[in-house]
Parts: C-alpha cells; sequence; structure tokens
C-alpha cells in the first residue's frame, strides 16, 4: 500500500482543539490541548495509562465537558452543544455500550435507527463482522468477552459515522478479528471517515495510522497539522 | 422526537419481554401487596371496599417504583446509559419513550390489580371508562414524574435508596387525586360520580405538568447526571 500523503493544515479538518481544558472532579484530565485532525485520517493516540487519551475520545464524542479553550467537532462547536455532532461519530470505549438482554441483531438495528440510519445497515454491520447466523438470535448477555468486543464494533459499523473513535480497538478480539477491524478502519477512511484511535498495541496500531500524537499529562504532543509549504514556482524570467 | 420516542420505547419494552421482570417480578409484588393490604383489614370487608381504592393506588405506586428503578437498570449495565447519550438520540424523545414504556407496563399491570381489587376486596366495579380516563392520567404522572427522578437518581452510587424520597412525595398529589375520583367513580364512600370531576382535573393539571417538566428538562438531567 503506498504511504497516504502527509495530511497538512491546508486539508479539511475533522476535530480542532485548541487549548482545550476538561476536568474530571477538579483534576484537569485534559489539561490545554492543541489538536487538529484532517478529514480521512487515521491519527494514532499514544501515551502512558492515565495520561488522558480516553478523556480525549470522550471529549471529541461529547461525553465530557470542555470548560475553557476551543472544541470543534465536525463543525459543531462543543462548548455550546455538545450534543449536535453524535449522530454523526461512533465511540467502541472500554465498555460495549449494549443492551445485554437484546440479542446482537436487536442492538444492531437499534444503533444503526438511533443515528438515523435504515435497520438494514445494522443487518449489514452484522454481516460484515460476521455476526450473522447462529449468533444473530443471541442475546449480548450470553456472548463471548471478544463476541461482544465484535457487536460493539458492529454497532459503530452500523451507525456509518464520519468520525470514528477507538478506545484500545483490538482488545478481547482474536486475531482474525483484529485483521477485520483494521480492514474496516481502511475502508472507512478511505471512504472518507477520520478515525481517532487509542491504543496500547503499538506495533498493529503504528500500521493502521496515517499520523501519530502522543497525549502525555492531558496535553498532545505533536497534534497540530503541518504548515502545507507553498506550491513551488518557477522563477520568474527576465526578458 | 416521536421517532426517537418510538424507538427507546420498543426497546425498553422488547427487553422487558425478554427478560420478564415486569412479569416474573413486579406483577407478583403487586398483587402481594394487596393480598396483605386484604389480611390486614379483613376483619371488616365492608371497611376493605371503602379503602379499595386508596389501596389500589398505593399498589400502582409501588409498583411504578419498581417499574422505574427498572427502567433505569437497563441502561446502567457495561455503560449502557453513556450509549444512550451517544445515540444522538434527543433529550425529550428519549424522555417520552421511557416514560411510554414504564406508563405501558403501568396500564396492563392496573388492568389486573383492578380484577385483583374486584375479587380480594369484593368491589363492584363501574363506570368503567371514567375509572379508565383517571388511570390514563395518573399512570402518565407516575411514569412522567418517575422517568424525571430515575434519571436524577441514575448516576449516583445510592440510586435505590434516594429514588423513593425524590419520588413518593412528588407523586402524593396524583396519589391523592387518583385515589379521591376513583372512590367517587366506585361509590365505595358516600360521594358521587359528580364529585370525581375536581379530582381527575387535578389529576390532569399535575399528570400535564410533570410531562411537560419531563421533555423540557430530561435531556439535560440525562447529560449532567
Amino acid at each position: 500500500m503506498p504511504p497516504a500523503a502527509m495530511p497538512t493544515a491546508a486539508m479539511p479538518v475533522a476535530v480542532r482543539f485548541r487549548a482545550a481544558v476538561s476536568l474530571l472532579g477538579r483534576f484537569p484530565a485534559l489539561a490545554g490541548v492543541d489538536l487538529d485532525v484532517a478529514r480521512g485520517e487515521i491519527l494514532l493516540l499514544k501515551g502512558p495509562n492515565g495520561a488522558g487519551k480516553t478523556t480525549l475520545l470522550r471529549a471529541c464524542a461529547g461525553l465530557v465537558g470542555i470548560v475553557s479553550g476551543e472544541a470543534e467537532v465536525l463543525g459543531c462547536d462543543l462548548t455550546r452543544d455538545r450534543r449536535a455532532v453524535r449522530r454523526r461519530i461512533g465511540l467502541l470505549g472500554h465498555g460495549t455500550f449494549l443492551y445485554d438482554e437484546l440479542t446482537v441483531a436487536d442492538n444492531l438495528r437499534f444503533a444503526a435507527r438511533a443515528a438515523g440510519r435504515p435497520a438494514a445497515d445494522g443487518a449489514a454491520a452484522m454481516e460484515r463482522l460476521g455476526l450473522a447466523g447462529r449468533l444473530h438470535d443471541l442475546p449480548v448477555a450470553k456472548l463471548s468477552a471478544g463476541q461482544r468486543r465484535r457487536v460493539a464494533l458492529a454497532a459503530v459499523v452500523a451507525r456509518r459515522p464520519e468520525l470514528w473513535l477507538l478506545d484500545e480497538p483490538h482488545a478481547s478480539l482474536d486475531a482474525a478479528g483484529r485483521d477485520l477491524l483494521d480492514a474496516i478502519v481502511r475502508e472507512a477512511a478511505a471512504a472518507g471517515a477520520t478515525v481517532l484511535l487509542a491504543s496500547h498495541e503499538l506495533d498493529r496500531a503504528d500500521h493502521l495510522a496515517t499520523r501519530r500524537a502522543t497525549v502525555v499529562g492531558g496535553q498532545v504532543q505533536d497534534g497540530l497539522l503541518a504548515v502545507a509549504s507553498p506550491p513551488e514556482r518557477e522563477p520568474a524570467r527576465v526578458p | 422526537m416521536f421517532r426517537d420516542a418510538v424507538l427507546v420505547a420498543g426497546k425498553d419494552l422488547r427487553i422487558e419481554a425478554r427478560s420478564r421482570v415486569a412479569t416474573n417480578q413486579v406483577l407478583p409484588f403487586a398483587f402481594l401487596v394487596l393480598i396483605l393490604f386484604a389480611f390486614a383489614l379483613d376483619a371488616d370487608r365492608g371497611q376493605l371496599a371503602t379503602v379499595a381504592a386508596g389501596l389500589f393506588w398505593v399498589t400502582v405506586l409501588f409498583s411504578g417504583l419498581l417499574a422505574v428503578q427498572r427502567s433505569f437498570a437497563l441502561e446502567a449495565g457495561d455503560d449502557a446509559r453513556d450509549a444512550l447519550r451517544l445515540s444522538g438520540l434527543d433529550g425529550a424523545g428519549i424522555f417520552l419513550g421511557k416514560a411510554g414504556a414504564v406508563a405501558a407496563q403501568l396500564l396492563v399491570l392496573e388492568v389486573l390489580l383492578a380484577a385483583g381489587v374486584v375479587v380480594l376486596y369484593d368491589v363492584d366495579l363501574r363506570g368503567t371508562a371514567f375509572l379508565a380516563l383517571i388511570c390514563v392520567l395518573a399512570t402518565a404522572g407516575i411514569a412522567a414524574a418517575g422517568t424525571v427522578y430515575g434519571a436524577v437518581a441514575a448516576g449516583l452510587r445510592v440510586r435505590e435508596t434516594l429514588l423513593p424520597l425524590l419520588f413518593l412525595p412528588v407523586l402524593a398529589p396524583v396519589l391523592l387525586a387518583a385515589a379521591r375520583a376513583s372512590e367517587a367513580v366506585l361509590g365505595t364512600t358516600s360521594t358521587t360520580m359528580a364529585d370525581a370531576w375536581p379530582w381527575v382535573r387535578l389529576l390532569g393539571v399535575f399528570s400535564t405538568i410533570y410531562v411537560a417538566f419531563g421533555v423540557v428538562a430530561f435531556g439535560p438531567l440525562l447529560e449532567e447526571a
């Protein structure tokens, strides 16, 4: 696969944070984040435990409030309205965000329709993740951790989000599941979706990402896009 | 908003249909309360019939409390509460959906409990259309107030004990109005059918206030709870 062109500040931006601060209680979980993510990028967020990666993803989803600074996701100002962006994003978090008593099919149908998509998108996601067949009518409570993770990923796929927020997405998945996840993420990015990925599995995630940034102490290092160099011009000819 | 409400109500009712908590736990609990009241007052069956309306609505209120707790327990598992917020569904739609699902379960319960009251308390069921109106109004109030306070309490570790403290006092006017209106319709006290109207109007006012408050406030409550 040829290397993707380096995204620059001239590209349309899906996520833009400037000096964004978010508090968990009194603790500044995000302590002045500066971050740009261009549309179609796959940005890997690296960093130690407790650095703020999960909080940053949750802030992008509007689940965590921004108390100062600027935060814009898919053109929506999160400091004014955290809810406006939610139909357009998909978050795969530490929890599965599934209803245990509902079947796989019911969960995916609900996920698709809640995002304003037709129920058929839930069925298509189930097919794509290899969940059709015997798992179709099983309650989520009866699935293994890996299968639940697949259903959670299918719920994100069913929403067809413009922004994918993936927190340790490879966790609990078997080898085939991990390969499938990588393929789905690449497909989504190729189709124009933007992906933010937080992972400790750097070998795998590094191959997937088109850019990397490091989160330390609630701040993002290398989070801004490079300023595009102006196109080279031919030197003016002196007659 | 209504599309979202139908989606959420459908989801909650489907979960109830699969888990059968309402039929296997809430319904037996309600009948147990009715029977215990009957045991406690059995010495005087006339008195039992006289207070039947009040006992019926107290039983519905306790059962409503269980139904509301159950409704928010559904959103507590494995970050499902975040899922509801992340879904992008309209806050008012979520409120109407959850309250609608609770109300649907309570209405079915009330029909079954009414049969229980007739059998156990020896009450003649009359004015059924009027009683149905009282049930609909009171159930709307119970479900709406319960859903609002359920959202307030859901994010707290002490939600099981806090919810009754929040929920029951607020519903005192609904309980009072529903019991008095039902008594008047059933004729179990000295009141007549005409005496029921002021209570029904009061019931309507409180239920409308609770529903309207929920539509406006539920979204922000869900965000902050």
